[in-house]
């Protein structure tokens, strides 16, 4: 049952429905340690190597709260202009699943740490408002794969379990319903996301990568007949991991209910699993409505952050993202164009950032990291700030083309050398023997040289056909293997032919 | 109101423990009685009472986001009743096909 | 040599400490005795005689060294099978666990060992702690040692077994609803249930997280007051621990005068129910009080007859959710698992292998309190009557220093008695279960033998919080001012067992 629904086209839906979307968003911290235990949260450790009784839930084990969870947890709800409660308690979900060591997670219920906030964001150039539910906090589970049956749960043979990931500190964002968002409900729940991940990242409080389960989103949308101010059945779709997703899941969702409904069915209200393919499918039906039976966490004493530390902690909120790029654009002097290039690169904005505080002039670190670090990056598939060289060295390699030791060509082979390990640019110089060539009278032998090779070529620019230059320059520079300054060769040899 | 065997079914269900007919029909009315005899709490503290969760009053209990050792997986996976590369392997997470 | 299992706590330390008699000697005697009796008592589920020689052996090496000992080092000390011991099966005495080797120690475990006591193995219990008999044990319930055809009281039944045995001159329980009191109190021995917060709960298996202390079992007050001193204290590990200091229950015990004490006496525990000769015991050691000097008062707490009620929902509930995590994934019994089954059915198969009547019971009342569309007629409803609890206790510390009352309604009953009355068998508990919702001290201390049946009695103390001092300062009075009476301790009239010849 892939991709089987009835699709309504999207702009036939749109003309005849309003969309209602909410989004909840699950994004792990980045602790040292997990949320109720000293085992570390990294990422990538052998199976259960990051484990305790605490966190495997060993009979007679207990929780503590991990205080920076909370600090992260108060300062991404001050982010998102929530009020923060002053007096509030865990609660225990209880459900069973093999992946929950304790048969509880161990959230937030009717007492959310914090509360009703609201953010703006930008969508194609109009301003969209997000209302906050909610940012309370809770525990990761652990990972199963599954044996047989291809991997997936469906028709596995027996699953296996990790609890690396029990336990590791998750923080919960629901919007209230996002109402307005006209056709781009789609693209609405991008920029959400991408701006929720950029947030993140600022305040430092998550590595918030989509394809490391970092940030998961659960996406609710519903179709309501224009006009009309009820809200229509809703369906949740889970498993979303990635930014692409998150906006074909919904397109997909609302063209989906936009079918049932112009057939004159009524859309059930069930939870779907997204796959990456492309579709949606309904998510286990259970007779019953799971009942989590939810109660204060007794193991738990209350949080009751004093106003004193929540203020503290909203003089650590670091500058908006939007506004920081506005600023930075204005600093650096980029046109929009140029700024959308920079802010379409991951991590590009405070590359250029650290680059230029490192010395170098904003047009040229826009220049390295863009075009060939980017290439790079592109090429390994891998961030731009994994590529292997640093901010300081982006600029280090550029004060060396300023000051006339490199050529851009140069320069590009000595980020090989960086990259392979050599050392600083300047060593990489010295070791390869990079630099231009400035001795006059090794050059001019090169230049005198070639002219006598190319005798034709030589009569041809004499006689006035200065663009023929260009085949000595280039067998210059070959000669010279590309340490030397092209437009002072181009001057030798116009002068010794003129 | 009384317990049947039909909500005792439904909770065991949730409780994830299995009964059988003769269970059920054994521990209805027992539950039945104790529910009774406890549902007067209802009728005890007025709207304006709060509950209390916590017998002793403390907040903000915290520890340092610091790493402690984790115990050696095989200590972990020591007692668990199947194992397989290091992992808990447990028995197929669906019912049927889904 | 009768004379070492009979000794206190406090004496047999005198002896280590100077001289007189090995930790080790001590040791053997207890082992030997366990392998005597108890098998008519089945007061232990686990026997560690090898370590237990080890740590009374390096007791000794360490006296001989000079190195200053602590007050217990060498004293013997049994521990309920609820505490996590590393290397022991640490069963909750079910199915589920048995034979679950925990791979960490419960804090007061570590504390025992840093202060040099010696374990000599596990205690039985009720499962789970989920009784007031040890009957629901699944490897069999334990005996009274003063009649062997009755229960010694639970979920500790096992612990105060032990003492009134002569086992164990010490041994440690958990106290959620009355485990501690109230065996205690029907097998003539010494039990506290601490300020809640006031002893670690960490590694140690929970049965409902906001009532559950453990505390000390003792056959003396002052035994009580010293095993006390080395389980408590603030542990990080426990969030709901008290970071306060351990009151002075030692020096309470030391002390043992009431002179100007206000007692009150709680008018909503007695009548009704209650045994004539547990309110004639209750009356008596009042009088004793009265007349060391104390001022006796009549208080009322309202609401106390509603907190059967309270208790009742709110255990399970939490019972409910503590005992999920014993689904045979990780740990413990798995049944069912033919390659076949789901995860669901091997869960349901293993839960219903697992656990017995009680602890079913408990799990499916509690689901029901909590579940959807009942949860404030129920658990809400409880959690409020529990505030108004704790606002009696409140009011009664204003009018007085302790409060006392008989620990349970009645003595010792017979085996299978209330086993098919769930009912008959909580109300076992209604002197009890006061001060684990208010999270009080409580402690139960022997006031004599009831005429009609000539079993223990005990007197319950309350006190308020973090005032744990005070149980000890009146049970220790009470405890001198009878043994004068007596001519010596109660437990000198418990029938003697027979001898296994070895
Ligand atoms: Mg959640
Ligand atoms: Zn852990």
């Amino acid at each position: 049952m892939n991709g089987l629904d009835e699709l309504l086209d999207y702009d036939e839906v749109m003309a005849t429905h309003d969309v209602v979307i909410g989004l909840e968003v699950h994004v792990e911290l980045d602790t040292k340690s997990k949320m109720w235990c000293g085992c570390s949260t990294d990422f990538g450790a052998a199976p259960n190597s990051h484990t305790c009784p605490v966190c495997l839930g060993l009979p007679g084990s207990l929780p503590v709260v991990n205080r920076t969870a909370v600090e992260s947890a108060i300062r991404i709800g001050l982010s998102l202009g929530c009020q923060i409660a002053e007096w509030c308690r865990f609660a225990r979900k209880n459900y069973f699943y093999p992946d929950m060591t304790k048969n509880y997670q161990i959230s937030q219920y009717d007492e959310p740490l914090c509360f009703d906030g609201e953010v703006v964001i930008v969508v194609d150039g109009q301003p969209q408002v997000i209302p906050i539910e909610r940012v309370h906090m809770e525990e990761d589970a652990g990972k199963t794969s599954h044996v047989g049956g291809a991997g997936r749960i469906q028709g596995a043979d027996y699953s296996l379990l990790d609890y690396n990931r029990a336990g590791v500190p998750l923080m919960e964002i629901v919007t209230k319903p996002v109402l307005g968002t006209g056709t781009k409900a789609p693209e609405v729940a991008r920029e959400y996301m991408a701006f929720l991940r950029e947030l993140m990242r600022a305040l430092g409080v998550s590595q918030a990568r989509m394809e490391r389960g970092n940030m998961r989103c659960d996406a609710n949308v519903s179709l309501m007949p224009k006009g009309s101010d009820e809200l229509g059945t809703r369906t949740e779709t889970k498993n979303i991991n990635s930014l692409k997703s998150v906006e074909a899941a919904l397109r997909y969702e609302i063209c989906r209910q936009g079918a049932v409904l112009k057939r004159g069915g009524r859309v059930v209200q069930e939870t779907r699993m997204w796959h990456e393919e492309g579709y949606t499918t309904a998510g286990r039906s259970k007779e019953t409505a799971e009942d989590y039976r939810y109660f204060p966490e007794p193991d738990l004493v209350p949080v009751a952050p004093s106003r004193e530390w929540v203020a503290q902690l909203r003089a650590t909120l670091p500058e908006p993202p939007a506004e920081r790029r506005i600023r930075l654009q204005a600093e650096w002097g980029f046109t929009d164009l140029e700024m959308r290039d920079v802010n379409g690169n991951e991590g590009a904005i405070d590359l250029i950032e650290q680059t230029v505080s490192a010395g170098a002039a904003a047009a040229s670190a826009r220049k390295w990291w863009l075009t060939e670090l980017a290439r790079r990056a592109n090429e390994a598939g891998i961030g731009l700030d994994e590529v292997g060289i640093s901010p300081a060295q982006v600029a280090a390699l550029q004060s060396l083309v300023d000051d006339g030791t490199l050529t851009d060509n140069l320069a590009r082979q000595v980020i090989d050398g960086v990259l392979a390990g050599e050392g600083e640019p300047a060593d990489v110089v010295a070791a390869r023997g990079l630099a231009v060539v400035s001795d006059e009278g090794a050059l001019a032998q090169a230049v005198d040289a070639a002219i006598a090779a190319n005798p034709a070529i030589a009569q041809k620019v004499r006689d006035g056909k200065v663009q023929a230059a260009g085949a000595l320059i280039g067998a210059v520079m070959k000669a010279m293997k590309g340490r030397a300054d092209a437009a002072r060769v181009r001057e030798l040899v116009l002068e010794k032919l003129s | 109101m009384a317990l049947t065997v039909q909500d005792v079914a439904r909770l065991a269900d949730l409780a994830r423990i299995e009964l059988s007919e003769e269970e059920l029909a054994r521990l209805a009315p027992q539950l039945d009685v104790i529910l009774t005899a406890v549902a007067s709490v209802a009728d005890v503290a007025g709207q304006d009472v709060p509950p209390t969760s916590h017998p002793v009053r403390l907040e903000n209990v915290y520890r340092i986001d610091e790493t402690r050792p984790s115990w050696p997986a095989e200590a972990m996976l020591a007692g668990a009743p199947a194992v397989e590369d290091d992992h808990f392997r447990v028995p197929r997470i669906l019912d049927e096909e889904a | 040599m009768n004379d070492t299992i009979h000794a206190t706590a406090a004496e047999l330390a005198a002896r280590i400490a100077s001289g007189a008699q090995s930790a080790e000697e001590i040791t053997r005697l207890h082992l030997d005795r366990i392998a005597a009796v108890d098998e008519q008592v089945n007061a232990f589920l686990a026997v560690d005689a090898e370590r237990a020689l080890a740590q009374a052996r390096a007791v000794d090496v360490k006296r001989a060294s000079g190195a200053p000992l602590a007050p217990l080092a060498g004293v013997p000390v049994a521990v309920k099978d609820l505490f996590c011991y590393q290397g022991l099966p640490t069963t909750a005495a079910s199915r589920m666990l048995e034979s679950w080797v925990p791979p960490y120690n419960s804090t007061v475990v570590d504390r025992l060992l840093a202060s040099d006591l010696v374990i000599l193995g596990k205690t039985n219990l009720d499962e789970f702690a989920m009784g007031s008999s040890t009957e629901t044990s699944a490897f069999g319930p334990t005996r009274n040692p003063w009649d062997l055809g009755r229960i010694p009281g639970g979920s500790g039944g096992g612990s105060a077994a032990a003492l009134a045995a002569f086992e164990a001159p010490l041994a440690i329980g958990t106290d959620t609803g009355g485990s501690i009191r109230q065996p205690a109190s029907v097998t003539g021995t010494v039990g506290v249930k601490p300020t809640y917060g006031g002893v670690s709960r960490y590694g140690v298996i929970a049965m409902a997280s906001s009532l559950d202390q453990p505390g000390p079992c003792a056959r003396t007050v002052l035994d009580a007051a010293l095993l006390h001193q080395v389980m408590a204290g603030h542990d990080p590990a426990d969030s709901t621990s008290i970071a306060a200091p351990v009151p002075d229950v030692v020096s309470a015990a030391r002390k043992a005068d009431v002179k100007g004490l206000r007692i009150g006496v709680v008018r909503e525990l007695g009548g009704e129910g209650y045994a004539p000769g547990v309110e004639a015991r209750f009356a008596a050691a009042v009088e004793l009080l009265a007349s060391l000097g104390a001022e006796i008062v009549e208080v009322s707490c309202p609401h106390f007859v509603h907190a059967f009620a309270a208790y009742y929902l709110i255990m399970p509930a939490e019972v409910s959710s503590n005992l999920a995590r014993y689904d045979g994934m990780r740990y413990g019994l798995r049944v069912g698992d033919d390659g076949l089954a789901s995860t669901e059915q091997v869960m349901r198969a293993s839960r219903a292998a697992g656990f017995g009547d009680e602890v079913k019971r408990r799990i499916i009342i509690g689901s029901y309190a909590l579940s959807a569309g009942y949860y404030d007629a129920y658990y809400g409803s409880a959690q409020k009557v529990r505030t108004l609890i704790r606002t009696d206790f409140e009011a009664a510390f204003r009018q007085c220093d302790v409060l006392v009352s008989p620990a349970t309604p009645t003595t010792a009953f017979r085996f299978g008695e209330r086993l098919t009355d769930p009912l008959a068998m909580y109300k076992s508990d209604l002197c009890t279960i006061p001060a684990n919702l208010a999270g009080n001290a409580a402690a139960s201390v022997p006031i004599g033998l009831a005429d009609e049946d000539g079993l223990p009695v005990g007197l319950q103390i309350m006190a308020p919080v973090l005032a744990d001092d005070r149980c000890y300062l009146v049970g220790a009075a009470v405890e001198a001012g009878l043994t004068e009476q007596w001519g010596g301790p109660l437990l000198d009239r418990v029938p003697a067992l027979k001898e296994k010849a070895r």
